[in-house]
């Protein structure tokens, strides 16, 4: 690939990440691929909108691993074929809690928080964290270098750092060994007018333990449901604002 | 203030000894290299970090370098800020040394990076809201101020202006020191780091690392080169590591002190001091026992504190005890547990709620000690080219008015 394809490629990779566009992809050979870029059908992102999730933790345990496979699939990470399966990327996770004063228990998927004040945004040195106006927070890889300081910075464990060549990759998420990333709300479906995977494959299982939506418009599904039911979310203690919202912890 | 009437001249290094040193040094990067090139090639998986141990032992040993880095530049910070002419002949290669420090200690850093090839991005990105893109600026301005300092110091016309510079190049230091330490104080979910205290506990640390690595590499280098390193100047220096290690221990009675205070931080608090394992283990008898209360006992002993053995040894357990310390703040740090949900019992297939394991691989430690060979090799050619280490700190150069007691 000549650098000016590289460059073009790039240009459109990093359109993606802002949400000014989506990229269509064309495979020319195996790895080399040309990318399209067209017009989001949702437009740029904007701070008109407020992405965000609420979980049910009381639906059934199953739907979770639902979630976690319909992820690895469209995002092609989870590869059983890797050296060392206890470095690897987790997007979501399943996790299980249980008080042990009064024994109740409960299991809830865990992925990006989409935090209105990411502490890993804050602490990127070059800018590679970032959120974009519409609240998904998200990593540029491109500029990434490994440095692993939001992973640090991350209240909640949700990046994971590449330690191995990756396989499998989406044409549609660019990813690398050596640099980091985490669940980004799908955001290449969500640019255009669908639905994250992993709420996909909840959905179209009967369930509606996850709600997706805009929560800055009060006529969305989420925005009716956070305002009816006493909604938590994950150590809101800390100020950093997270878009997924819990019920039932 | 008397004329500086000090002879400073370049070693001989001609010797068997420098040259096999030499190549021990180049022996000890090159291996360092060969770790990076597997790091890169492989990934990170053939480390022993994880995802929930995301810095390890490069990053001990790198931090480890850089803050001895800016406490090496005090003994020229006292001599040129607080007057003290007795420290004036060792201002140069204080200011070396500091140099040198830090350039090992950023080595390993960026050698250490998932992707080092990077680097040009990291020094065009920057994001100004992290502490991290103002630590690369802190460091690069160090190196800058550092260098002009020892060349004013150097260059005979330049003399005058180096108090000046001096003075500067002490508030940087004190800065990149703090910038060092708030890297960890920002890390607002961290029970283990998120402390005032950080700052102040990392300055007193690098007075003490940065010295110790000091009094190690003049008694060495002195001895090795023939010239005479009088009583007075040594026991000057072993006084001051004394105040330094007490400071330390201070501090770190303060971090732990307030943390117990804090009930959110009791469960991190427990884990270092009473049932963390390794960490215990290296809190209690190697940071506190062996790096702190042990030198300063042979130290302030009438027998052993005035034999320069006993004062090198001292002065080597504060550098082991040092590196203990920043295993304990940085690995035990992150070994345990992000608290998702306070007061619950957590699990999940991520070592949600787990202790965190990790093992130092062969590669981290190559890289780690690579990086200290390196800062060592720039000291031992520049004091071969440059005329930094005085012809003689015996006692009458000195001080001709001192009577050592
Ligand atoms: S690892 Fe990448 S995204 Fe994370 S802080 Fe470092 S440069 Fe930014």
């Amino acid at each position: 690939m000549t650098d000016k394809s590289m460059n073009s490629v790039d240009k459109a990779r990093r359109n993606l990440l802002k949400g000014g566009a989506a990229a269509a992809v064309v495979t020319l050979a195996p790895g080399v691929t040309l990318q399209t870029v067209q017009a989001a059908v949702t437009g740029p992102a904007t701070s008109a909108k407020r992405w965000g999730m609420l979980v049910d933790a009381n639906a059934p345990e199953g739907v979770w691993d639902l979630a976690v496979e319909a992820c690895k699939a469209e995002q092609g990470w989870g590869k059983t074929e890797n050296v060392n399966q206890a470095t690897d990327p987790q997007w979501i996770r399943k996790v299980s809690i249980k008080d042990p004063k009064t024994g109740a228990k409960a299991t809830l998927p865990v992925m990006c928080q989409h935090c209105a004040k990411p502490p890993c945004v804050d602490v990127c040195p070059t800018g590679a964290s970032m959120k974009r106006a519409d609240g998904i927070v998200l990593v540029d890889k491109h500029i990434c270098i490994g440095c692993r300081f939001c992973m640090m910075a991350c209240p909640y464990s949700c990046r994971s750092f590449v330690h191995e060549d990756v396989r499998g990759q989406k044409p549609h998420m660019p990813r690398g060994k050596g640099t980091v990333e985490a669940c980004t709300m799908c955001v290449h479906r969500v640019d255009k007018g669908q639905k994250p995977a992993c709420v996909d494959a909840v959905n179209a299982a009967g369930s509606n333990a996850i709600i997706f939506g805009d929560l800055n418009d009060p006529n969305s599904d989420i925005a009716r449901a956070v305002s009816k039911f006493v909604t938590q979310r994950i150590r809101s203690d800390l100020g950093v604002e997270p878009g997924i919202h819990y019920r039932g912890i | 203030m008397a004329a500086d009437t000090t002879v400073y001249k370049e070693i001989e290094g001609k010797g068997g000894d420098y040259f096999s040193l030499i190549g021990w040094l180049g022996v000890m990067i090159l291996a360092a290299l060969y770790a990076v090139y597997n790091m890169e090639h492989h990934g990170h998986v053939v480390t022993g970090m994880t995802n929930a141990v995301v810095w390890g032992t490069p990053h001990v040993l790198a931090i480890f370098l850089i803050v001895a880095a800016s406490g090496a530049l005090n003994v020229a910070s006292i001599s040129s800020v607080f007057g003290r002419t007795h420290y004036k002949p060792l201002s140069r290669i204080s200011a070396l040394t500091a140099v040198a420090l830090l350039a090992g200690g950023l080595m390993v850093l960026v050698l250490d990076l998932g992707r080092p090839d990077r680097l040009i991005v990291a020094m065009t990105y920057y994001n100004f809201k992290s502490i991290f893109a103002w630590n690369i600026i802190l460091y690069n301005g160090f190196f800058v101020i550092v260098l002009a300092y020892l060349w004013m110091m150097m260059e005979r016309r330049m003399n005058p202006h180096s108090k000046k510079i001096g003075m500067m190049a002490f508030l940087w230091r004190l800065i990149l020191t703090t910038g060092t330490g708030s890297i960890f104080g920002f890390l607002v979910a961290r029970p283990g780091y998120d402390a005032a205290i950080m700052a102040p506990l990392f300055i007193a640390m690098s007075f003490a690392f940065g010295l110790a690595f000091f009094i190690i590499m003049i008694s060495v280098s002195y001895k090795a080169s023939d010239r005479p390193l009088g009583d007075f100047i040594l026991f000057k220096m072993r006084n001051l590591l004394g105040v330094f290690i007490a400071a330390v221990l201070y501090f770190t009675a303060v971090q732990h002190l307030t943390n117990l205070y804090a009930a959110e931080h009791a469960g991190i608090e427990a884990f270092i001091l009473w049932d963390g394992g390794i960490y215990t283990f290296l809190f209690w008898v190697v940071q506190i026992g062996l790096g702190s209360l042990i030198p300063l006992a042979i130290l302030f002993n009438p027998a052993s504190g005035r034999s320069c053995q006993g004062i090198m040894t001292a002065a080597g357990l504060v550098i082991i005890g040092g590196i203990a310390q920043l295993y304990v703040i940085i690995i035990g740090g992150q070994a345990f547990p992000l608290q998702l949900f306070p007061g619950m019992e957590v699990s999940s297939s991520f070592f949600d709620g787990a202790v965190h394991s990790y093992a130092p691989s062969h590669w981290e430690v190559m890289l780690g000690l690579g990086g200290i060979a390196a800062a060592i090799l720039i000291i031992v050619i520049a004091v071969k080219y440059l005329p930094l280490l005085p012809t003689s700190l015996s006692d009458a150069k000195i001080d001709p008015h001192h009577k050592v007691k």
